[in-house]
């Protein structure tokens, strides 16, 4: 059970090795950027796994309706300790208790929840997304940066593959 | 008004500051601009460090959010004292870099070589200034993708390479912070680094056991994600590999200004992260990272000693000596394990060499700047006799390496003498000896330079024929920079109080 | 005016004067008359000191009150000055270093001019700045002051070592600079941490600081280290086996071996050992628990090794060279003693010493300038073209040797007192044998010069020198310095009283 239900964290890992990998195995500059790009995909792939709450929806307050009230009173699932929007701190001590060290449910698990009311909507977290989206654009930037590099070694040494230039540096 | 947002301030000046330099295209409008704003941004910083050493402790929320909501800036002894760091050598830099850049640096890409460096040092700042764990991760990518984009604007095309497997291996540490980041923020819920450090230490109660949250599997794997990523921002030993070459073949003003803060940045991100958030008692007593930190500092300071003694490119002997002098820094780290004597003087040790470290590695890269600007190259081979010639020049790069050594009266001397003393009073005479043991192998390497550089037979006639030093815009600069090190090697008063302050907060946090 | 300031100004004094004379470079004759005036009016300034000194008053200066400090309450981070106190034994070889300057001087501008050698007002710039560091080191206040200027005196001594630019000339310093940075850097700046440490001072008192330290107490071994750290980290005293880099500086022009070996950098070193062992350690300290006995050993080993090595070298220079190491390890051996005979003993050889051997190297730097003889083989008959050389050189040895009625007798008359009040015969019988050796390889030389008859005159095929024949005096500005240094030797063995009363409180 356990081993199944973390299935979002051993696709990161395998992600994350998988790129790690490329990065460090293959010459070809073009490879180890996509490889790279992998790793930092895996990553983006975890942050954004954890933020999901079961059961939740899109972190959209709906106005009008009687849950936008009682919000204030919903705790968050665990494994989950960001508050929801709108909850003061302090009920973040009764409710957001982190998860037991050995299973570590991003999906919430309803046992722990303390409080609960029944007619309060579970939101997933919306942090996760935000924080993932400036690291998405900064690996964008990255490997722009990286591909920019790699059009002028290209013109620079004629190659791109990591041992010929290489030799080409220990000729001249 | 402006006093109450001097520390985001900090931030925007850099950082609006880095667009309009596109816009102003024009290299001669561009220049004094940037000077212009890191003055600015050097006063600030000034005028931030003194509010904090009397005593204030500041605490900005930026657009008003509350902090555990937004983005909060904390600023203690440290933090203000690396952010004068930044800004002092940038606004040295940037008046030396003038003439420097123009046989370095194509002339219609100045108005973007300056975007970028603005745009690194925003980075820089930031990482310092802020409180908040993600805001971390986002400045240092800014300042680790300028950098990038820095060093690969040097004439030789080593400098893309160099430039490209920076931008590999840093981005993998970036990485790795991010993940470390990302596992913290999911056991505590917050990114507030103030926060977390309360949050990290909070009794749990999970399925009728009770544990700190920083007990569980996942801090432990964060921390290790944390503290790998940041010994590769760093160049610790065995991490350094991107290092010696990224500093050799940027333009000079860029290996200047990056050996003197890149690196310090990521040691102040290190004592972050183990004392402010973590804590000594779980970092250096429940996983025994000082003693990983000792080993690894201590062969840092041999390989880097030892390899730079075989350097042909000056350039890249300092660099290897900058490996070797981050080794001093995580060796004066390890010593801090506790509240007593021993820790806060090891601690201030590595501070205060944070600063001196900064002031030597600035000026002597600024001395083989004004070399390359004269010579066009920093080969070894290239310099015999440049003494007679740039004799200016070459007393600084003496100074220099005097720091580097640790002869009395130069700053160098004072972080040794409290690396020592630490080490000492920690009762650890064998790794006293063994740094001493270094400083020798820097009198091989530095005297190697200086033979050449003074002897008497010059390797082309028109190297020793006529006084051709370089302009007293490169001069002054430098000669600032390194006199600084001969003052605060005597007059040290300032620097170890701050130092000493710095550690005292940051030893009763989180311990 | 304040005597204070005085101390300031003797210290300065050599600076001001480097300045001058690297801008006075284009006009010789002023540049080299600059030197001397300097060397005069520092003479002048060092002696306004001495009789308040004789008085038994101390002045003292601090120029940097927290040199290497933040505040003076938190912790071991507390105030060290970078000042200067002068006391009798400080005050005697600052005298020294001074008065034989002076003569140095005069001397170095005869023998640079003779020698047709180059980069003169390199050379004499720091010349001059050597001088500061040996005064610095003789003023100091506190080891770290005295560090500061030990390290300034490597450094500034380093380019006249350095000097004819070579390959041999550039070997030699590396060796130079490589053991005496090494050994201050690895050993005596680890030993002057430690006593920090352990004292919470490093100010020289009368008595020692170290007593009081509890972490030593019921340790005497702990002392016996912190000595050795001391007296292997001061690698200018020349202790074995960090005696290399002596014989190695020798390529340099004579009168930088006439300033190494009798003005300033070996001086300093066993000056150093000096003032530790009675202001740091304390000679009480010392006899109780015994902590430099092994020193005694180790001076006496140096003495005779070195001794006997000086037997067998040719090379005039080298001879003197290695004699000199045996000489200081008298001064070592004296301050090792720990009594107050032997430190008495041990600061009057600094001065005795310091006069006897730089008549010697006077004259080896005659001869050289004279005849380019360099090694004693060829000095046969030297005696009859070149009387007064070779006869200063007679006095310079008798004083080393310790004949009266040269001054060196004294000095050994009372470091074998000292020996006999330790209890430590061997030791005694060491000096008697050393004395013995030191004839050996002395008085050969004035020797061949009056007695023997010249030999063929290429003994070997490297051998340029000229046949006796050719050979006259050496120029003037040369042989006045050595009458006079001479004629010093025998003018201290009647002074030997004065000194002794005025070294008299360091012994108590």
């Amino acid at each position: 059970m356990m081993l199944l239900g973390l299935y979002n964290y051993w696709i990161a890992i395998v992600l994350m090795m998988t790129g790690f990998y490329t990065v460090i195995s293959r010459g070809n500059l073009i490879k180890k950027l996509i490889g790279l790009n992998i790793f930092q995909v895996s990553v983006f792939l975890l942050y954004i796994s954890m933020g999901k709450v079961e059961d939740g929806t899109a972190p959209i307050v709906l106005t009008g309706s009687s849950q936008g009230q009682e919000l204030r009173s919903e705790s968050p699932s665990p494994g989950l300790s960001a508050a929801p929007i709108g909850q003061p701190k302090e009920n973040l001590s009764a409710g957001a208790e982190p998860t037991d060290t050995n299973e570590i449910r991003p999906r919430g698990n309803p046992e722990n929840l303390s409080v609960t009311t029944p007619s309060s909507q579970r939101y997933s977290n919306p942090l996760p997304h935000v924080l993932i989206l400036t690291a998405i654009v900064v690996g964008v930037a990255t490997t722009s940066v990286g591909l920019a590099l790699i059009v002028r070694i290209k013109e620079a040494y004629g190659t791109i593959e990591d041992e010929e230039i290489l030799q080409e540096d220990a000729q001249s | 008004m402006i006093a109450e947002h001097l520390p985001v301030l900090q931030i925007l000046i850099p950082l609006i500051a880095a667009p309009i330099c596109v816009l102003l295209r024009s290299r001669h409008l561009v220049f004094p601009f940037a000077t212009l704003v890191s003055w600015m941004t050097c006063a600030v910083s000034v005028v931030l460090l003194q509010r904090i050493m009397m005593g204030e402790s500041i605490s900005y929320e930026l657009g008003g959010w509350p902090s555990l909501w937004g983005i909060e800036y904390r600023l203690d002894p440290l933090s203000g004292f690396v952010l004068l760091v930044i800004s002092a050598v940038a606004s040295l830099v940037l008046p030396f870099g003038r003439e420097l850049l123009l046989r370095e640096v194509p002339t219609e890409k100045h108005y973007l070589f300056y975007s970028a460096f603005l745009l690194c040092m925003t980075g820089l700042l930031g990482i310092t200034i802020t409180g908040d764990f993600f805001n971390v991760f986002v400045f240092l990518e800014i300042s680790s993708l300028s950098a990038y984009v820095l060093i690969a604007m040097g004439k030789d095309r080593r400098a893309l390479t160099a430039a490209y497997r920076y931008l590999i291996m840093g981005t993998i540490g970036s990485t790795f912070i991010l993940i470390g980041i990302g596992l913290v923020y999911m056991m505590t819920g917050t990114l507030n680094m103030a926060e977390l450090t309360e949050r990290l230490h909070r009794q749990v109660e999970v399925q009728d056991r009770i544990i700190t949250v920083i007990e569980s599997r996942t801090v432990l794997a964060a921390f290790a994600f944390l503290t790998v990523g940041i010994s590769i921002k760093l160049a610790l030993f065995p991490l350094h590999v991107w290092l010696p070459n990224a500093y050799t073949y940027a333009p000079s003003m860029v290996s200047a200004f990056l050996a003197a803060t890149a690196t310090k940045v990521s040691f102040y991100l290190l004592l972050r992260v183990i004392f402010t958030i973590f804590g000594v008692q779980f970092a250096f007593h429940d996983m025994s990272l000082n003693q990983v930190l000792m080993i690894l500092g201590l062969m840092a300071v041999f390989v880097g000693s030892a390899v730079a003694v075989y350097q042909e490119n000056v350039k890249g002997l300092l660099a290897y000596s900058s490996v070797a002098q981050i080794g001093y820094l995580v060796l004066a780290v390890s010593f801090a394990t506790g509240n007593d004597e021993g820790s806060v003087l090891g601690l201030s040790a590595g501070i205060v060499h944070l600063f001196n470290h900064a002031m030597i590695k600035g000026s002597l890269f600024l001395t083989m700047g004004c070399v390359m600007w004269r010579v066009g190259s920093t080969d070894l081979k290239d310099m015999k006799g440049l003494a007679k010639s740039m004799p200016w020049t070459m007393a600084a790069f003496v100074i220099g390496g005097l720091n580097l050594i640790g002869v009395p009266l130069t700053s160098g001397f004072i972080s040794k003498w409290y690396l020592i003393l630490a080490a000492l009073e920690k009762g650890m005479i064998p790794v006293a000896a063994a740094a001493l043991l270094s400083s020798l192998i820097a009198v091989m390497y530095v005297w190697r330079v200086v033979e050449v550089v003074y002897s008497s037979s010059p390797a082309d006639e028109t190297v020793g024929s006529k006084q051709q030093e370089a302009p007293w815009s490169m001069l002054v600069p430098m000669w600032i920079m390194i006199g600084a090190s001969l003052i605060f090697g005597t007059l040290s008063r300032f620097p170890m109080e701050v130092a000493r302050r710095a550690a005292e907060v940051l030893l009763q946090t989180g311990s | 005016m304040d005597l204070q300031y005085v101390i300031l100004i003797s210290i300065g004094l050599p600076v001001l004067g480097s300045l001058c004379i690297a801008q006075l470079g284009k006009w010789p004759n002023v540049r080299d008359s600059a030197l001397v005036i300097t060397a005069a009016v520092l003479c002048g300034t060092i002696s306004i000191l001495v009789p308040t000194v004789i008085a038994g008053n101390q002045p003292e200066i601090n120029v940097v009150p927290w040199a290497l400090s933040g505040d003076a309450e938190s912790g071991l981070v507390a105030r060290i000055p970078l000042g200067f106190k002068v006391e009798p034994l400080g005050m005697l070889f600052a005298i020294v270093a001074s008065v034989l300057w002076l003569i140095t001087s005069i001397y170095a501008i005869g023998y640079m001019r003779g020698h047709h050698e180059k980069n003169q007002t390199r050379f004499f710039v720091f010349f001059s700045l050597a001088i500061t560091g040996a005064l610095g080191v003789a003023f100091a206040r506190n080891v770290f002051t005295l560090f500061v200027f030990y390290e300034f005196l490597t450094l500034s001594t380093y380019p006249l070592v350095t000097h004819h630019g070579d390959e041999k000339a550039r070997r030699a310093g590396r060796t130079y600079l490589g053991i005496l940075i090494g050994t201050s850097v690895l050993l005596l700046l680890l030993g002057i941490v430690w006593t920090w440490q352990l004292a919470g001072t490093l100010e020289f008192t009368q008595g020692g600081i170290l007593h009081t330290a509890n972490e030593l107490e019921n340790k005497p071994w702990l002392v016996g280290v912190l000595l050795a750290l001391y007296c292997f980290g001061t690698g200018k005293a020349a202790l074995m086996p960090f005696h290399r880099w002596l014989p190695g500086a020798m390529v340099a022009p004579t009168p930088v071996s006439a300033l190494l070996h009798a003005v300033a950098v070996v001086k300093a070193g066993v000056f150093t050992v000096l003032k530790v062992i009675i202001y740091i350690f304390g000679t009480e300290f010392l006899r109780e628990t015994d902590a430099s006995v092994w020193l005694m050993y180790v001076a006496g080993a140096t003495l005779i090794t070195a001794s006997l090595i000086a037997m067998s070298k040719d090379n005039l220079k080298e001879r003197l060279a290695y004699s000199t190491i045996s000489q200081l390890s008298y001064i070592v051996l004296g301050a090792s003693l720990a009594n107050s005979a032997g430190v008495l003993g041990g600061g009057m050889h600094i001065a005795m010493h310091a006069v006897g051997k730089i008549t010697l190297f006077f004259c080896a730097g005659a001869i050289m300038v004279a005849s380019h003889k360099t090694k004693v083989s060829q000095l046969n008959g030297l005696g009859k073209v070149m009387p007064v050389t070779m006869a200063a050189f007679t006095v310079g040895a008798f004083s080393v040797i310790g004949v009266p009625p040269m001054g060196g007798a004294w000095s050994k008359w009372f470091l074998a007192l000292g020996t006999l009040k330790a209890g430590q015969e061997p030791l005694l019988a060491a000096l008697m044998i050393s004395s013995l050796l030191n004839i050996a390889y002395l008085m050969p030389i004035p020797v061949r010069a009056f007695f023997l008859k010249e030999e063929s005159p290429k003994i070997d095929a490297d051998d340029d020198s000229d046949g006796i024949s050719s050979v006259n005096e050496a120029p003037l500005l040369c042989v006045v310095p050595l009458c006079v240094t001479a004629s010093g030797c025998l003018i201290l063995f009647f002074l030997a009283d004065a000194v002794q009363q005025f070294l008299e409180p360091i012994g108590k």
